[in-house]
């Protein structure tokens, strides 16, 4: 998991690891279903070695990670403040699949339009299972709102392999 | 069970250098409790199939079995009777009648195939209240939202106890939030075991299907089964896998 996701959760206040695990789960629902532990504590161990957090030992109770209580250090306090700031984009991978399709007809080593809809039928069966995780949530949930953008995206994507097919329709058939 | 049973359909327009084939040549089966969704862009014919399929129109070639009765065999008077007692329509611009009530709406195509008003009205109450417009019963549709009056012409197609219900486009006209209403009541009823035909261009209702299909200049290009298992993680499709 991205650091300075989990240090900008960390940011409200000194929390213990099952705090900020608890959080993470009510953020994400059945998205962060196979979210395990140990991603989390990893990723804090090195938030620590990096000084931009600091642990503590809750009194009475023994080192494991879950009780820790963790805190922002200032360091870790600006590095959130720029990650806010950021206007980083996850990066599409569309440049990939469009040259797949122009070095198989290229080379006539496979069908652009049989790709589209191999293609097609894959991101089908993602939307169905994100949809499917959507009904299931309540309209007031904050995983909802990311399975929505989940949806969007691969709506647009669909879009875009309708785009495909249409073009490599008309080029398949002026070759 | 196979419920709707389509072979050779065709349908065209016009002649000579202007004729169009709107449907050529498509065969379809529907299983009892299947949704099929039948996607395509404008123009692919696919709400001509539906009407052939539902009787709204006859095809120049083909047939069509629905339940046991031959469809393109029926008189005007016989695909009338069908059509209200067996199909159930959802269009994408709602088609009620706007002086009537929600209910009124919904009770009509049961009054109109002989129900008592009493049954009727019975009926298009727990219909409402199915579909969660109990509390809307008594508006006129220009009250309510578009997800709304959709939601009520579900109740209204589903008044006769239909063997099968057919879609055209019915999140056509609906935005996002809409859409999700529409798309739950028609996930319920999928559930429940209705049969299902929905066409449409919209990815989203169409990814709740059992089995879709494509459809360009016509005919049928590629089907996808969509009841199998799951396509892999969803924390992935996230971008949470590191």
């Amino acid at each position: 998991m991205q650091q300075e996701v989990v240090l900008a959760m960390l940011a409200k206040e000194p929390t213990h690891g099952y705090e900020l695990r608890a959080r993470l789960r009510q953020a994400l629902g059945p998205v962060g279903e196979e979210l395990n532990a140990g991603q989390v504590y990893v990723t804090l161990a090195r938030l620590e070695k990096a000084g931009l957090v600091v642990s503590a030992a809750a009194p009475g109770v023994s080192e494991r990670p879950d009780r820790k209580v963790y805190e922002l250090t200032a360091d870790g306090q600006q590095r959130v403040a720029a990650w806010l700031a950021e206007v980083d984009w996850p990066r599409p991978d569309l440049a990939e699949f469009h040259l797949k399709l122009i070095a198989a007809f290229a080379a006539r080593l496979a069908d652009p339009l049989a790709i589209v809809d191999a293609q097609r039928r894959e991101l089908l069966r993602r939307l169905r299972d994100a949809q499917r995780a959507a009904l299931a949530e309540a309209d007031t949930s904050d995983a909802a709102l990311l399975l929505e953008g989940i949806v969007l995206r691969l709506q647009a994507d669909l879009r875009w392999l309708e785009a495909c097919e249409r073009t490599w329709t008309n080029r398949r058939s002026r070759s | 069970m196979t419920l709707l049973c389509a072979r050779g359909l065709r349908k065209t327009y016009g002649r000579g250098d202007a004729l169009v084939r709107a449907v050529d040549e498509v065969s379809l089966d529907v299983e009892a409790g299947e949704t099929v969704a039948i996607m395509g862009p404008s123009g692919c014919g696919k709400s001509t199939l539906l009407h052939l399929l539902g009787g709204l129109d006859h095809p120049d070639a083909g047939t069509v079995v629905l339940a046991g009765r031959h469809v393109d065999q029926l008189g005007e008077r016989g695909l009338a009777r069908m059509r209200r007692d067996a199909v159930g329509f959802v269009f994408q611009a709602f088609h009620l009648m706007d002086e009537l009530t929600a209910v009124e709406n919904v009770e009509l195509p049961a009054l109109l195939a002989g129900r008592s008003p009493r049954a009727a009205r019975r009926r298009a109450v727990a219909l409402l209240s199915q579909t969660g417009l109990a509390d809307r019963a008594n508006f006129l549709p220009s009250a309510l939202s578009g997800g709304q009056r959709q939601r009520v012409a579900v109740a209204r197609a589903l008044v006769n106890d239909p063997v099968i219900v057919l879609a055209d486009e019915p999140t056509g006209n609906l935005d996002s939030a809409a859409t999700l209403e529409v798309l739950r009541l028609f996930d319920d009823l999928h559930q429940g075991g209705q049969t299902l035909v929905i066409v449409t261009h919209d990815s989203r209702i169409a990814a709740t299907a059992d089995r879709l299909i494509t459809m360009r200049d016509g005919a049928f290009i590629d089907e996808t089964r969509l009841d199998g298992g799951t396509a892999g993680s969803l924390a992935r499709l996230a971008g949470l896998d590191g």
